[in-house]
């Protein structure tokens, strides 16, 4: 009878527990993502399976990714944060890590160790480019062609965007200096070891503007990630570059004429942030979404829906197929070995400081 | 009749003119009772907060706030001339970025600086992380000359009391601290600083302090449970070498054998090459320079840049022509803008005349077709000129297929100015054909019968008689087709190529993009400016009393 009571007590005291630490945690997340299938891929493979975990938990997307940085520095002056975890690219998250609007995050504590045993910190390596980034994917931005329009012999480095002679028409590029400026230098005989410290100097920048000079008139500047895919489908462009995902779309899923140029391809990551200054009821939430969002077989499983690479070491052998084409996924990644023989990543710290610079630079030669 | 000396009196007695008046304002002010819920939304929804934006383009007081100390030792020392800033200065740096990196502040002014002089965000950042290693040699010779400095009761012992007649000898150290971590920080309830640690040891009882506030208001932990930042032990280590030690309070004994020990690395310490080694930087005059140029709390800067011109430490200049851009921009915006409103009178002016003058039914099939786009999304109707101007769109595949030009000669119809103006005419016309239509229906038709009957032309009859009447018509669809189009932001990014772009996409640009909302402040600012002066001259040749919204 005691031991019962005692037990029964005891029970009580563990439900109430595990009461108490729900009672911790906000039941509402407000996810911010980019829109489209990068952001159906999220959805299905990890918030669709952490809500069916978490009985009573709500998510709510916002698609304001694109305009992030600017929305929660607004956000965080009103005092008012209503954002709960928000995904950007690296360079937007060291610059929200700088402004003290993120979460500083320890990788360590507050993710999931690897499948493979390593810790989260070894899992994701050099990543980890910012201490408030929680890395996610890889992905790159490179060029697709269209196969009817370059002739009998396809485009194979990147350096033939600048060949008028050989494919004549138009190319796309991103209206930003961040890649261009570094594929004009490499397609000008510097060595990729080289470029950033080329483009420090005032001549390497004249070179490379020079060197676009030579196709300025062939060049359609895009600014929105679909703009590339949508040319190439209408035909008005040879070449152009986008996001590594929206080819693979434009190629596997819609079926065009059109075949990836994986040379030079600039890599580039993509995570969530936690903003900073949340309540500690939301934060626990926040932390315990992006501990299961991020470990090794959610990494792996985002895979099936779009064709960007795992930012953990340790889900690259989890990659499958995709989840309606069928198709193996693997040498769609922009990190399969086949694909990433010339690459390089974005260089953030640099980029940090020559942005503004370079920017009114690049903003002047276009308007000239 | 009245006496004529005496004013006119009403019934009760008053003047007439007062009780007029009276009556009057009693009206006046029911009717601004009612507008008043109305006013108040207007002002604090939309008119201070604009206000607030516009202000941003002068307001500067980061460096202020961020490096307080630094700003005020940087006084003294001339950009022109060679020498380096001061040890002063270096010193008051380390302490003043110690305690904003601490706060996280740091990075964010460097973010602000870079917009001045490349480098300096990495410069901030990278510093930042390496302050912890200032002075290591110093602080590892503390160390071993007495274990006790790594307990933090040793610290809270020596610095801190909870006799309430020590006093507020912080007040200097918070007025610092929350300065620059810009928060209200605080000691925790009944304790103090102590009065003989605080008059012996006047640096390191302020940079604790400042770390004791930080430790309890930001990081909520017991101040006397946590190590103290390096910057106290250098601080202690400067009070520990600057003389005779004045003190026989707590921990004296552990003081005297850290001041023997100390006094070797001290020697061959200073700020300056700590700084230095950090990163060669601190030694350039431009960094100095920026940080001396933008540390009062308002700046003309922002103004400058949004018209080609920088501000540099030998005052403003203008910036060299492979980066000016914005001139040309509001030149491109104004140009643009007025053809656009052209455009609108010549194709409005005849649509609107005809659906005042078809019968009803046909007139109102025209306004359904002229409000059926004006309903649709901005988006769709921007990406259908899209798939019509493009290279390999409807337009182009028309005339090829006429035979007007050639396969080889497709027209550039987007992408470019043309595309800008083509799509913004589209999208303005029913703020021109609006106005137009209600100051037409306005005009009887006898006038033109009557013209006609006196023996004038048709023409002379449009001419002389019915077009002077249906200039307030063009007079407000000029001004509204022109001031939207000015802050014109979507349909010129979408389809204006870097030909067709306005000055507004810089605007966006630097409010989402580079965060520099200074700058778009400003250039906003001028912006708003033009258009009020624009309306001022339209006001004083044309008249505003001669712009009508309806008939």
């Amino acid at each position: 009878m005691k031991k019962s009571i005692i037990l029964g007590t005891s029970a009580i005291v563990a439900v109430a527990g595990i009461a108490y630490a729900d009672g911790h945690m906000a039941s509402d997340m407000t996810l911010v993502s980019w829109g489209g299938a990068y952001q159906a891929s999220q959805q299905n493979a990890y918030v669709a399976p952490y809500i069916a975990n978490n009985e009573g938990v709500t998510a709510v997307w916002d698609e304001s990714s694109s305009e992030a940085v600017a929305k929660l520095r607004a956000m965080n002056e009103a005092g008012n944060v209503t954002w709960d975890v928000v995904d950007v690219v690296a360079a937007d998250a060291i610059r929200l890590c700088d402004e003290g609007l993120a979460l500083e995050i320890d990788h360590d504590e507050m993710l999931a160790d690897g499948d493979d045993g390593s810790s989260a910190s070894d899992d994701f390596g050099d990543l980890i480019v910012s201490d408030c980034f929680i890395p996610q994917i890889v992905y790159s931005t490179t060029f697709g062609y269209r196969d009817d329009l370059v002739g009998d012999t396809p485009p194979t480095s990147v350096c033939d965007v600048y060949d008028l002679e050989a494919y004549p028409g138009m190319r796309s590029l991103e209206r930003n200096p961040i890649a261009n400026l570094e594929w004009a230098l490499i397609c000008d005989g510097v060595d990729i070891a080289d470029v950033y410290d080329v483009l420090e100097t005032e001549e390497g920048q004249d070179r490379a503007f020079a060197k676009m000079d030579t196709i300025k008139d062939n060049v359609i500047w895009w600014s929105a990630g679909a703009d590339t895919p949508q040319l190439l489908a209408d035909g008005e462009i040879v070449m152009g570059s986008t996001y590594n995902g929206r080819l693979f779309s434009l190629i596997e899923e819609q079926d065009q004429p059109v075949s990836m140029l994986w040379d030079w391809q600039m890599f580039d990551l993509d995570g969530w942030i936690i903003p900073a200054g949340l309540s500690p009821e939301r934060e626990a939430r926040a932390l315990d979404f992006v501990r299961f969002a991020t470990d090794t077989q959610r990494l792996a499983d985002q895979a099936k829906y779009i064709s960007y690479g795992p930012a953990r070491q340790s889900s690259a052998p989890l990659v499958s197929t995709h989840e309606t084409l069928g198709i193996e996924m693997a040498p769609h990644m922009p990190t399969d070995p086949a694909n990433s023989v010339n690459t390089f990543l974005f260089n953030y710290e640099w980029w940090a400081d020559y942005r503004d610079d370079l920017d009114a630079k690049f903003q002047a030669w276009l308007a000239q | 009749m009245t006496d004529a000396t005496g004013p006119i009196v009403a019934a009760d007695g008053r003047p007439l003119k007062a009780s007029l008046s009276r009556a009057l304002r009693r009206e006046k002010l029911r009717a601004f009772l009612l507008i008043l819920p109305l006013l108040a939304f207007v002002v604090i929804s939309f008119i201070a907060p604009i206000f607030d934006m516009l202000f941003r383009s002068v307001q500067d007081d980061i460096t202020s706030r961020t490096l307080p100390q630094t700003v005020v030792a940087l006084n003294d020392w001339d950009y022109t001339g060679d020498a380096r800033p001061s040890e002063q200065t270096y010193e008051a740096l380390y302490f003043d970025m110690f305690m904003a990196a601490e706060a996280k502040k740091h990075t964010a002014l460097g973010s602000r600086l870079n917009y001045e002089t490349t480098g300096i965000s990495s410069l901030f950042r990278q510093t930042g992380r390496g302050l912890d290693d200032v002075g290591e040699d110093v602080i590892e010779a503390m160390e071993d000359a007495s274990a006790a400095l790594d307990d933090s009761a040793f610290w809270a012992g020596l610095f801190l009391t909870d006799d309430r007649s020590a006093g507020d000898k912080a007040a200097s150290a918070r007025a610092w601290a929350s300065t620059v971590s810009d928060q209200a920080l605080s000691l925790p309830a009944d304790v103090y600083l102590a009065n003989a640690a605080e008059a012996a040891l006047p640096n390191a009882a302020r940079q604790y302090a400042a770390f004791a506030m930080f430790t309890h208001t930001v990081d909520e932990d017991v101040p006397a449970e946590e190590d103290p930042w390096e910057a106290v032990w250098i601080a202690l280590a400067q009070d520990l070498t600057a003389g005779e030690l004045a003190y026989d309070g707590p921990e004296a004994a552990e003081l005297r054998a850290v001041q023997a020990a100390v006094a070797g690395p001290m020697a061959d310490f200073t700020f300056t090459d700590a700084f230095l080694a950090q990163d060669d930087d601190w030694g350039e005059a431009s960094v100095w320079g920026t940080i001396q140029t933008f540390s009062s709390p308002y700046t003309a800067g922002y103004f400058l840049t949004a018209i080609d011109l920088e501000l540099t430490p030998d005052g403003a200049q203008a910036v060299e022509d492979d980066v000016a851009i914005y001139i040309t921009l509001f030149w491109r915006t104004l140009w643009m803008s007025m053809t656009i409103t052209f455009s609108c009178i010549l194709l409005g002016y005849p649509i609107a005349w005809l659906m005042a003058n078809l019968p009803d039914r046909s007139a109102n099939l025209i306004m359904i077709l002229v409000l059926l786009p004006f309903w649709t999304s901005l988006l769709v109707r921007t990406s259908a000129w899209k798939v019509l101007l493009q290279q390999q769109g409807v337009i182009n595949d028309t005339l090829v297929w006429i035979g007007l030009v050639g396969d080889g000669s497709r027209l550039a119809l987007i992408n470019n100015a043309t595309g800008t103006i083509i799509a913004m005419t589209h999208i303005l016309l029913p703020f021109m054909i609006l106005p137009l239509y209600s100051v037409m229906k306005g005009i009887p038709p006898s006038y033109l019968r009557a013209a006609k009957s006196l023996g004038a032309t048709n023409w002379t009859a449009f001419w002389r008689v019915y077009f002077p009447q249906s200039v307030p018509g063009i007079g407000a669809g000029s001004i509204l087709v022109f001031i939207l189009s000015i802050g014109y932001y979507i349909t010129p990014e979408i389809v204006g190529g870097t030909k067709g772009v306005f000055i507004s996409n810089r605007i966006a640009y630097h409010i989402s993009s580079s965060l520099n909302w200074g700058l778009a402040a400003a250039l906003g600012t001028i912006l708003l400016v033009v258009v009020l002066a624009l309306y001022w001259a339209y006001d004083r040749i044309v008249g505003i009393d001669n712009v009508k919204l309806g008939g």
